[in-house]
């Protein structure tokens, strides 16, 4: 095979698997969308969060250790202690929930009923909020995130491929674990929404909020239990994009990468997060890969806005979204 | 006691319909003109135009921009920056090509520019609404700016990728450059923001505002009763970037001088200027007066009193902003989401009947 075409296929490899990292952080879009009508802005910030206090509890770091020193004039810095991957990810988890509680008891049972797009800019305000609180709890500095997550080059892959067409494709080893996780982490939520009674209670509530409080369901608990699994989520894809690039402040930025994953998928709809997720991701790849050059690179910045854009015009609902009707 | 409105008769209806009806609030805008105009530019120095006042009134001028799309027609954007950015590099390429034109001039044909550009991307905005478009909005903000760092004709293929103001004067008195004076700098930007103030409260309290309106309140029935979508959708967007694109070529050129499109024109701006048109108040031309003041000054008062009073380390002080600013967009949504506007207009209906209840 030629040079070039082996290479188109490496990056559409890759791009794929960077999907499928987008996909994780609009999945955390769909599930809040779904079961409030709230476009989540904040679910990057989230995920920064999720990152930043994983990494805080592992290394034993004081939470505020910043603004204590300051105030008081201490110099403590860290409890001296070092917590295993897992018990810091459970103790992430249990951090997320009581995020979710506070902010389904402080934003959002007060803006019920209020228009989507007020809700939307609550919760710009939420990430705002969000992103000055993490910084300001564990630091603003860039942290590195190791929680055993196997990374660099996959050796077999690289072989096998060499012996086969004399050209080895670079696949991180990071991304076939994250696409592994992914899709057990969609099988689960499937799961989740299918077998389990707070999982039909919470499609009920997607369905219609009105209905469902009727019958008895507590709206307030399943939006708490919406936004902690969002949390989860979130964690989940602060993990994989966190041992990839460090934890730091562009990784809430992944975020507006997962809005026009959202936009091409639909934004009720969970495959659509995954297919949506995947075409960006390959979609992006593949042009910088074809006219980033003769365009000045860096085309990955704006490439999924435009094409998102210009589908919507066609489509306004997205790929698989419900289909907008209106009634006056 | 304070408003009296008791021997203040109307005997026509453009008296009933005018901006100020009554009497002692007309005389207070005129008071507060007279201040901004005549006592201020004596009193000026660098310190409290370049910290306070030149980026209020600038901002002030994107608020109403944002407002005018978002608060009257309904359109949330995400944009803002980039079509900011769009005023700042139209306006430099106007006054690199065109030396011997007055800065005025230049500075109305860039938001010119920027309203062509605002309705291109505008034009989705009739098959998408709501938060689809409010992301749309970004694809502006991201491709916009992608544009100005990467083609070299836009910065006149400058080493740094910079584009920075030349000397340009208005009637001989130098208003870009370094060697400005900081009463003529603010004199500059206050008439602009005087000007849009009043064109953009003219506009919307006229027919082509209602029909703004209308779409914003309910779009198919604004439809029904005669309202043309298209031409009310993209003429909030041409009056709305046209404001935006002026805000853009002073920032640029006046305030800041130097400008590099990623830093100056990112996301941040965009949220900033929406964060203004929220807390101001939606649909309010003075919100968008409060909000952007509201906005200037916190981080000079946490500025002030973290770092100069209590002695904490600038980072910190940062830090507490993002929370407070985050906080603060929840509560004001929650509470009171007409903003600030709306917390004025109670508090002069108050007075209006002060010290009785009723």
């Amino acid at each position: 095979m030629p040079e070039q075409l082996l290479f188109a296929i490496e990056v559409t490899l890759n791009g794929l698997m960077a999907g499928v990292l987008y996909a994780l952080v609009a999945l955390g879009f769909v599930l809040i969308y779904k079961a409030s009508g709230i476009f989540n802005y904040a679910q990057g910030v989230m995920a920064l969060f999720a990152a930043m206090t994983l990494v805080g509890i592992m290394q034993g770091q004081v939470p505020f250790s910043h603004l204590i020193n300051a105030v008081f004039g201490t110099e403590v810095h860290h409890f001296g202690w070092h917590v295993p991957g897992v018990v810091a990810i459970l103790l992430t988890v249990g951090v997320m929930v009581v995020l979710a509680w506070m902010v389904q008891q402080f934003v959002m049972r007060h803006l019920v009923n209020q228009e989507p797009i007020i809700l939307f800019m609550a919760t710009i305000g939420l990430a705002y909020f969000l992103e000055g609180l993490s910084d300001l709890m564990w630091g603003s500095e860039i942290k590195k995130l190791d929680v055993g997550l196997p990374q660099g080059l996959n050796a077999w892959i690289d072989e096998t491929t060499f012996n086969l067409f004399g050209y080895g494709f670079f696949i991180d080893n990071l991304d076939i674990v994250a696409t592994i996780i992914a899709a057990l982490l969609v099988a689960a939520l499937v799961a989740f929404s299918q077998y389990t009674k707070q999982g039909r209670a919470m499609r009920a509530v997607a369905d219609d909020h009105q209905a469902a409080l009727s019958v008895g369901i507590s709206l307030n608990f399943i939006w708490v239990l919406v936004w902690s699994v969002a949390g989860f989520v979130a964690l989940v894809a602060g993990i994989m994009w966190g041992t990839k690039s460090g934890v730091q402040f562009s990784l809430s930025l992944i975020a507006l990468k997962a809005l026009p994953v959202l936009m091409l998928g639909g934004f009720t709809s969970i495959p659509g997060a995954i297919v949506g997720g995947l075409i960006i991701g390959v979609g992006e790849k593949l042009f910088e890969f074809a006219l980033g050059p003769a365009l000045g690179g860096a085309t990955e910045n704006w490439f999924a806005y435009v094409l998102a854009l210009l589908f919507l015009v066609f489509r306004p609902q997205g790929l698989f979204g419900e289909k907008i009707i209106e009634r006056v | 006691m304070f408003y009296r409105e008791a021997g203040d008769f109307k005997t026509s209806y453009q008296e009933d319909n005018q901006t100020f009806p009554i009497r002692f609030d007309r005389y207070r805008y005129y008071a507060v003109l007279a201040v901004g105009f005549l006592v201020i530019p004596f009193l000026i120095n660098d310190y409290w135009a370049n910290a306070i006042l030149l980026p209020f009134l600038i901002y002030a001028i994107a608020a109403i921009g944002l407002n005018i799309l978002t608060g009257y027609c309904g359109q949330v954007s995400l944009g803002t920056g980039g079509f900011m950015a769009v005023g700042a590099y139209a306006c430099y390429k106007l006054m690199t090509a065109m030396p011997e034109v007055s800065m005025f001039i230049h500075v109305i044909l860039a938001g010119g520019v920027t309203a062509l550009v605002g309705v291109l991307f505008g034009l989705p905005s009739l098959r998408i609404k709501g938060f689809y478009l409010a992301v749309a909005t970004l694809a502006a903000q991201f491709f916009l700016v992608w544009l100005f760092n990467r083609v070299p004709w836009f910065y006149n293929y400058s080493a740094s990728g910079q584009i920075s103001a030349p000397e340009r004067d208005v009637f001989g008195i130098l208003i870009t450059g370094p060697n400005t004076q900081a009463w003529a700098t603010y004199l500059f930007c206050l008439i602009f923001l005087t000007g849009s103030a009043i064109i953009a409260r003219n506009l919307t309290r006229g027919k082509l505002g209602r029909t703004w309106m209308a779409i914003r309140d309910m779009d198919i029935a604004a439809e029904i009763i005669g309202v043309n979508p298209l031409r009310a959708k993209l003429s909030a967007f041409a009056a709305s970037s046209f404001f935006v694109g002026i805000s853009g070529a002073l920032f640029f050129s006046v305030y800041l001088g130097a400008v590099e499109v990623g830093e100056a024109f990112g996301i941040n701006k965009s949220f900033l200027v929406l964060f203004m048109v929220i807390i101001g108040g939606l649909g309010s031309i003075f919100g968008s007066f409060a909000g952007a003041a509201f906005l200037v000054l916190l981080p000079v008062a946490l500025k002030v009193v973290g770092v100069d009073w209590l002695g904490w380390p600038t980072d910190i002080v940062a830090h507490l902003q993002l929370i407070i600013v985050g906080a603060l967009i929840v509560a004001f949504l929650i509470v009171e989401p007409h903003g600030l506007a709306q917390l004025w207009r109670v508090a002069k209906e108050k007075l209006r009947l002060w010290p009785f209840p009723h």
